[in-house]
């Protein structure tokens, strides 16, 4: 069969690091192609370099066996190639359909003026193809994530792709919406266009893949059938080593009440009651929208509640504020590390030590010697990957940046801790050091809630598995009889018979 | 948060070797003179700075926090004009100047409750005290001039320590307490912040609203210093003063390499933009260049700055 198309020995240089070395990578019309590898082995880079968004520095790019040089992502474009990135490129302040022809807008003959009813019909054709109602005169702002990322694909399809590559599509998206999105997929296949599937979920690769390529640091690691592979030997070539065990657990006598919270109230919650205890991680389960991370926040007070009250440590708490909460001994890592974490323009070290300045002043000045010291350990500890101290973290990868957040709140001495989505867009090995970490807190004495949208993680690692659905508890499972099963039932609103725990 | 401004060091080298050698006479009883470097020209050239460079420290911790304050300029023209009329009213100095300063920071206290209280953004709630601030200036003076001050209040302006304009030593004295802040303690740490990313400070525990409160009175504060000064060195209380002086403050801190972007930036650029400024418009009229062209130059070397100051930024 003839490639459609055909990179070889593609070789990018940065300033200090070689971000592909000697990379080929082919891909055939009508299949699913994933690209497999850990964060910083390569992969966008790769699929920058295909887009024209960057330069390579050496290697071929072939099309149907002929030689193309895109200089710009307009170029990649023209002969039938579109990207949909990590992040989404759409105008939020424009309407559906003017973001899906973007650029690329159907004009009144050859005078300027765009022809809206062209423009709303093409929209509604390249939805229509995806088997999506969404209004194209909505704007993008009022839609759902996945919404949008259906938006971000109509775009892509309405320009005529014969090769199409999606950068982490999942990310956002709950079950359903992925099965939708896998649907889509199929679809495209069928009409022999070849895709590029990026994912971090390695359930993912194997449901809807064909064929995957693992690179790692920058080089080829491994090419073969999906088929002929499984998810042991798909890490052993991501990581280079051997994992033992995906979800390390430690099994901990659980301690005193730490954390309760009863009849919690607001617009988005219902009456919400949960109990954490020492030593103890309780996961938090359900579909985006459910209500958790409105949970976390209020619990951390960075939203108002409308009722009920928060128990810490059997004595009734009432903070205002984030930082009232931080001095109770409340944490919380939020999700989306880059918006709600980190610091980009500030170093690891100011990074690690902001939400426990007071623990490294001097007086009224900060004493650096003591913030070094801190941030040494921490960069230590948690094997953060940097150059320094002092390197600013949006030079970092995405695990790294992760674990700094970590730091951050590790430094703040925490007694109940709640982690909003941590291994979102991290890899497996990193993930399984986050995993070690969290056991290790609960060994502490600390209480830990985790949220996460990855049910696999959250039945691995918690004690218990608190089950929400349109704001309210559904239900909460103990470790022995969670299931799957049990936990989509309950998050899509049903009800499973559960143990008094 | 720190980078090496070597383009803005640079800069301000060529300009000020630059400015020796057009000004320069070679040979006679000197080894050489410089109708530009020497004492007496370059003392009165920083003092006439002084008042910009002052409220740019204010501004840089503004815009450092993503902000911006368009009513420096005005805030000047009211603490000053308070300043003269509560001497002509019988006040002493010391309570006149103080309640001035009282003024300013007002003014800036306002400023910041606006923006974070009703969440207007800086430009609008700025750009409405501005005028307000221009507005009472006039309005407390009828649009006078206020003559006759007590000379020890124009000592403040006009006199000398050490053969050292006051104005300079304030200057000097606020800039580094300001700028050793902001290196050196939580709260300047929590400006960065604010700066880099509001909402993840706000989850991290930093009190985004009473910083930036603190910051905006702190940058009427500093417009307060130098619309008392500005009245102590020209002598008269005027409500005109300082017409026009934010975009002057505000290029001085972009020239500096204050982001306005937010979370970047340090007092000592805020400070040496200011020179540079301040230094080139001295050249250019001992150069004697029109007033027309010095504004065409001006306009080209904040340019030229700023785009030095980013190609050679890392």
């Amino acid at each position: 069969m003839i490639p459609l198309l055909q990179m070889q020995n593609i070789r990018k240089q940065y300033p200090g690091v070689l971000a592909l070395s000697d990379v080929s990578f082919d891909l055939r019309g009508g299949e699913v192609h994933c690209l497999v590898g850990e964060n910083g082995a390569g992969k966008s880079t790769l699929m920058k370099v295909l887009s024209g968004a960057i330069k390579k520095d050496g290697g071929s790019i072939l099309i149907d066996r002929k030689e193309v040089d895109f200089h710009s992502p307009a170029d990649s474009q023209r002969v039938g190639i579109g990207m949909i990135y990590q992040e989404f490129k759409l105008v939020p302040e424009l309407t559906v359909a003017e973001n899906i022809l973007l650029g690329n807008e159907p004009t009144k003959g050859k005078s300027p003026f765009v022809d809206y009813p062209k423009m709303h019909e093409i929209s509604r054709n390249a939805l229509a193809q995806l088997g999506e109602e969404i209004p194209t005169t909505a704007v993008v702002s009022s839609l759902s994530v996945a919404q949008r990322q259906i938006v971000e694909i109509a775009k892509a399809i309405s320009k005529k792709v014969r090769i199409l590559a999606m950068d982490e599509p999942s990310a956002a998206l709950t079950e359903n919406e992925l099965k939708n999105l896998f649907t889509v997929i199929r679809r495209l296949k069928a009409e022999d266009v070849g895709i590029i599937y990026i994912s971090h979920r390695l359930e993912e690769i194997f449901e809807i893949g064909d064929r995957l390529t693992v690179l790692r640091d920058g080089k080829f690691i491994h090419s073969c059938n999906v088929a002929e592979s499984d998810r042991r030997s798909l890490v052993r070539w991501m990581v280079g080593r051997e994992l033992e065990q995906e979800y390390p657990k430690v099994e901990l006598q659980r301690g005193d009440e730490i954390l309760r919270v009863e009849s919690i109230n607001s617009k988005l919650l219902d009456n919400i009651n949960l109990t954490v205890h020492r030593g103890e991680i309780v996961g938090l389960a359900g579909l985006v929208g459910a209500g958790r991370s409105e949970l976390a926040r209020i619990i951390f007070s960075a939203d108002p509640k409308e009722g009920g009250s928060i128990y810490l440590n059997r004595k009734e708490i009432h903070p205002h504020s984030p930082r009232e909460a931080i001095d109770l001994g409340i944490g919380l890592l939020t999700e989306d590390r880059n918006k709600y974490g980190l610091i980009m323009q500030m170093n690891v070290r100011e990074n690690i030590s902001l939400s426990n300045l007071r623990d490294v002043v001097k007086g009224l000045f900060i004493n650096r010697t003591k913030e070094n010291s801190v941030a040494d350990k921490f960069t230590n500890e948690l094997r953060i990957k940097t150059p320094s101290i002092d390197q600013e973290v949006e030079n970092l990868s995405g695990g790294n940046r992760q674990k700094v957040v970590l730091a951050r709140w590790l430094f703040t001495k925490s007694k109940l801790l709640i982690f909003d989505e941590p291994t979102v867009g991290i890899d497996v090995g990193v993930k399984y050091e986050i995993y070690n970490l969290i056991n290790q807190l609960a060994k502490d004495g600390i209480g830990v809630i985790v949220i996460s949208s990855d049910l696999p993680e959250l039945l691995g690692i918690s004690d218990r598995i608190a089950v929400m659905w349109e704001g309210k508890l559904t239900g909460i499972l103990s470790r022995a009889e969670a299931t799957q099963e049990k936990v989509m039932t309950l998050a899509t609103g049903g009800t499973v018979e559960v143990s008094n725990v | 948060m720190k980078s090496k401004r070597l383009g803005i060091w640079l800069a301000l080298i060529v300009e000020v070797v630059l400015l020796t050698i057009l000004t320069s006479s070679f040979g006679g009883g000197n080894f050489f003179e410089s109708t530009f470097l020497n004492w007496s020209n370059i003392s009165q050239v920083i003092r006439a700075l002084s008042f910009i460079a002052i409220m740019a420290v204010g501004q840089s911790l503004v815009i450092i926090t993503a902000g911006i304050d368009l009513s420096v300029g005005s805030i000047l023209g009211l603490s000053g004009v308070v300043t003269a009329v509560l001497m002509n009213n019988g006040f002493d100095v010391a309570s006149s100047a103080i309640l001035g300063l009282v003024v300013g920071s007002l003014c800036g206290l306002a400023n910041g409750l606006l923006i974070t209280e009703t969440k207007l953004p800086p430009f609008i709630a700025t750009l409405g005290m501005m005028s307000i601030a221009r507005g009472l200036a006039f309005a407390l003076t009828g649009g006078e001039t206020i003559r006759n001050l007590p000379a020890e209040f124009l000592t403040l302006g006009q006199g000398t320590i050490l053969s050292i304009p006051i104005p300079i030593i304030i200057m000097a004295i606020f800039a580094f307490v300001v700028g050793y802040f902001l290196k050196a303690t939580k709260w300047g740490r929590y400006v960065y912040a604010i700066g880099g990313n509001e909402e993840a400070s706000h989850f991290s525990g930093v009190n985004v609203a009473r910083m930036k409160i603190l910051v905006y009175t702190l940058c009427g504060f500093a417009a307060g210093i130098a619309g008392v000064l500005f009245t102590a060195r020209f002598g008269v209380g005027q409500s005109t003063a300082g017409l026009g002086y934010e975009l002057d403050v505000i290029a001085a801190a972009v020239i500096g390499g204050i982001s306005l972007s937010g979370g970047r930036g340090t007092i000592l650029g805020a400070i040496i933009g200011s020179l540079l400024m301040g230094i080139l418009r001295n050249g250019l009229v001992l150069l004697n260049v029109s007033a027309y062209w010095q504004q065409v130059a001006i306009g080209l070397v904040i340019l030229l700055a700023v785009i030095l100051d980013r190609k050679t930024k890392r």
